[in-house]
């Protein structure tokens, strides 16, 4: 058995052994192997190419984009992806402004270990996948399987753009899967987790697990729900969506982000544009509550959405 | 390359100092003609739009830093530092065809005046938020080191108000700590925009940062072009060496305002009068007079030289086409598989 955080430690192995122009930069990550040990022994491994970084977040991102337009391909560790708001700007206006500004690729990876899990509070676990997939220029992942944790990562740095890989800390140690795949659907294209008939609930990280067991629970009640990973948000597999609403005539957006904007809000935007005749009820939304995400587990685990509030928001849309 | 087939880009033997200085008194002579002309068009209305940021008085300095570096390095300008690109070798095409807006330029119309750069010939595009692209340049540094490419030396040139900055510090800090070849030059023209420097910083002397940091400073008289070219290159030698970063302080008066757009009012008149108000262009012919390394008649020659050049590159860029909304290729990508909307006008676009 291989867990989600093994797998990107993996596909890091498999960038640095396939390819020299790899590195990786970030704080704590050597000889410590990272707060979460996702490049552990990689400094071992590799001598001179996983590199302790000071907490310098915008020099971090800065550097890598420097090294990229040299050759090289750098992925940079954010220890959690609230802090890499410090290197926002190097991100948001020269990463992803590079290559059209000047048609020299900026290809760099940038790990952020998103979401929450109990206890973590306010700093410690953020979704920001939003706020970077508002600029242009970027790409943005968000792996929800172990499976897509190894092969996005290996296509992310691959990849000749900047990519955010947004990759989520509660799947890290309890996700499984039984090995690493060897084929992947490309990045772009959503997956259908679960097929269904009834209504489709479209998502992305750890809310489709989320998604899946709500799922599970209606259609012990005889409700077939169609669960959508969009794998990727940016760019936004729009076409797969409007394919299941099509089928379902019903769509719940789920995310674990904050409500305002967002991935939820694109998703029924576009779907409320191109796939306004597809519906047969209004399109809803299930986002975390507008506040800072909590400390305290009783509260955490009502400010983001769970099965138990997917079910009953699904409840909802299909009008029981 | 209009100027380079002329001025060709090498370097020089520090035992012909003199010829160096000609050589950098030629380019400031150039860049000089370059924004006055620029300004010109300018202020004729129609032809540039956006800003206009000049480098009088700031020449000695920027001509300094583009010479004492060599293929192969990484410089990364500010906005006064036409100077230095010039010397680097940067086209004056590339300047003119990037304040024209004229799509066969660098940038395409895309991005304007100084934001102008080509990252593969080491020459960097400046962003905005001062102070961000240092780590840029150690960047790329770093790339060096991990590709074996030695005795490279890359230099961002700054003005005082980037030292406030939060990015400053993180990019020093990480220079050196990795014992980058980076040569940070700072211009202290008393200024950022409209703020004088005891709103800016609370220290004695910039050049007293680099303790902090564990690297070496140097100060330099910013209007004197001879202690610009020692300094500045002592600066970028030692780099070169091996001996780490290198911060240098370089003192003078800005001569304009930020942009053209502003008249300086605000502009203490006694600093005018100080010798860091001098106009580094005219101390350094005045020099080159006085211990005979050229004389009026020379100087008179380059200075026709430096307006035809600049007469036909402006001549050239004004006949060259705009960007066209309609044919322009909307796609902020490079893995054009995975942009979003560029087929749609729709909700996609």
């Amino acid at each position: 058995m291989i867990t989600y955080l093994e797998a990107i430690r993996e596909a890091q192995r498999q960038a640095l052994e396939n390819d020299p122009r790899v590195y990786i930069y970030g704080q704590d990550i050597g000889a410590f192997g990272g707060a979460f040990k996702a490049t552990k022994n990689l400094a071992q491994s590799f001598p001179g190419r996983v590199l302790d970084s000071p907490i310098s977040e915008d020099a971090m991102v800065g550097s890598a984009i420097g090294a990229s337009l040299q050759g090289m391909r750098p992925i940079v560790e954010m220890q959690f992806a609230d802090f890499s708001t410090v290197g926002f700007n190097q991100i948001v206006n020269q990463a992803a402004t590079m290559f059209w500004r000047t048609g020299v690729p900026c290809p760099i990876t940038i790990r952020l270990p998103s979401g929450g899990t109990p206890g973590s509070g306010p700093f410690h676990s953020q979704n920001l996948e939003a706020l970077y997939a508002h600029y242009p220029g970027l790409i943005l992942m968000t792996p929800a399987t172990v499976e897509d944790a190894y092969s996005m990562l290996l296509e992310a740095v691959a990849l000749d753009d900047p990519v955010i890989f947004c990759e989520h800390k509660y799947l890290y140690f309890h996700l499984k899967a039984e090995s690493l795949p060897s084929e992947a659907l490309p990045v772009g294209r959503a997956r259908i987790a679960r097929a269904g008939r009834d209504a489709t609930v479209v998502t992305y990280s750890a809310m489709v697990h989320e998604a899946l067991s709500a799922a599970e629970e209606l259609s012990t009640q005889g409700w077939e729900i169609e669960v959508i990973d969009l794998r990727s948000i940016k760019p936004l597999d729009t076409d797969t969506v409007l394919a299941s609403v099509a089928r379902t005539g019903r769509i719940l957006a789920v995310g674990e982000a904050w409500p305002w904007g967002g991935v939820t809000a694109e998703v029924l935007a576009r779907v409320a544009t191109d796939g306004f005749n597809l519906l047969d009820a209004p399109p809803m939304r299930l986002n975390s509550k507008d506040t800072p995400v909590p400390f305290h587990p009783n509260l955490w685990g009502t400010h983001r959405p769970t099965a138990q509030t997917i079910v009953s928001a699904l409840r909802d849309l299909l009008r029981l | 390359m209009l100027q380079s087939a002329e001025m060709p880009r090498h370097t020089v033997k520090a035992s012909d100092f003199s010829e160096t200085y000609r050589r950098a008194f030629r380019w400031m002579l150039l860049a000089r003609t370059t924004e006055e002309k620029i300004a010109s068009v300018f202020r004729s209305g129609g032809k540039i739009t956006g800003g206009v940021f000049l480098g009088k008085g700031q020449e000695a300095i920027s001509v300094a830093t583009g010479i004492a570096l060599r293929n192969g390095d990484i410089f990364a300008p500010l906005i006064r530092d036409q100077a230095g690109r010039l010397a680097f070798g940067e086209s004056l095409l590339d300047c003119t065809l990037t304040y024209l807006g004229a799509r066969s330029g660098p940038m395409r119309g895309r991005d304007g005046n100084v934001h102008r750069g080509r990252p593969l010939e080491g020459l960097l595009p400046m962003i905005s938020h001062l102070g961000a692209m240092i780590s840029v340049v150690n960047g790329m540094l770093m790339a060096h080191r991990f590709q074996g490419k030695k005795n490279t030396v890359g230099a961002a040139s700054l003005g005082d108000g980037a030292t406030s900055t939060g990015a400053f510090h993180e990019s020093i800090n990480q220079a050196a700590v990795e014992n980058l070849p980076l040569v940070l030059v700072v211009t202290n023209n008393q200024y950022a925009y409209s703020t004088p420097n005891d709103r800016q910083f609370a220290c004695a002397d910039l050049v007293d940062k680099a303790i902090g940091y564990g690297i070496r400073g140097h100060s330099v008289d910013g209007t004197d072009l001879g202690a610009c070219l020692r300094v500045i290159g002592s600066a970028v030698e030692l780099a070169r060496q091996g001996e780490g970063p290198q911060l240098v302080v370089a003192t003078n008066l800005r001569l304009v305002g930020h942009g053209e757009h502003d008249d300086a009012h605000y502009i203490a008149p006694h600093l005018k009068e100080m010798p860091l108000g001098r106009d580094s262009l005219a101390v350094a012919e005045a020099e080159l007079l006085q211990n005979a390394w050229a004389d009026s008649e020379t100087i008179e020659g380059w200075t026709r030289d430096s307006i035809s050049q600049v007469e036909k590159a402006i001549a050239h860029s004004l006949r060259e086409p705009s960007p066209d909304p309609a044919t322009e290729d909307w796609c902020a990508l490079s893995s054009r598989h995975l942009a979003e909307g560029l087929s749609s006008n729709g909700s996609r676009g």
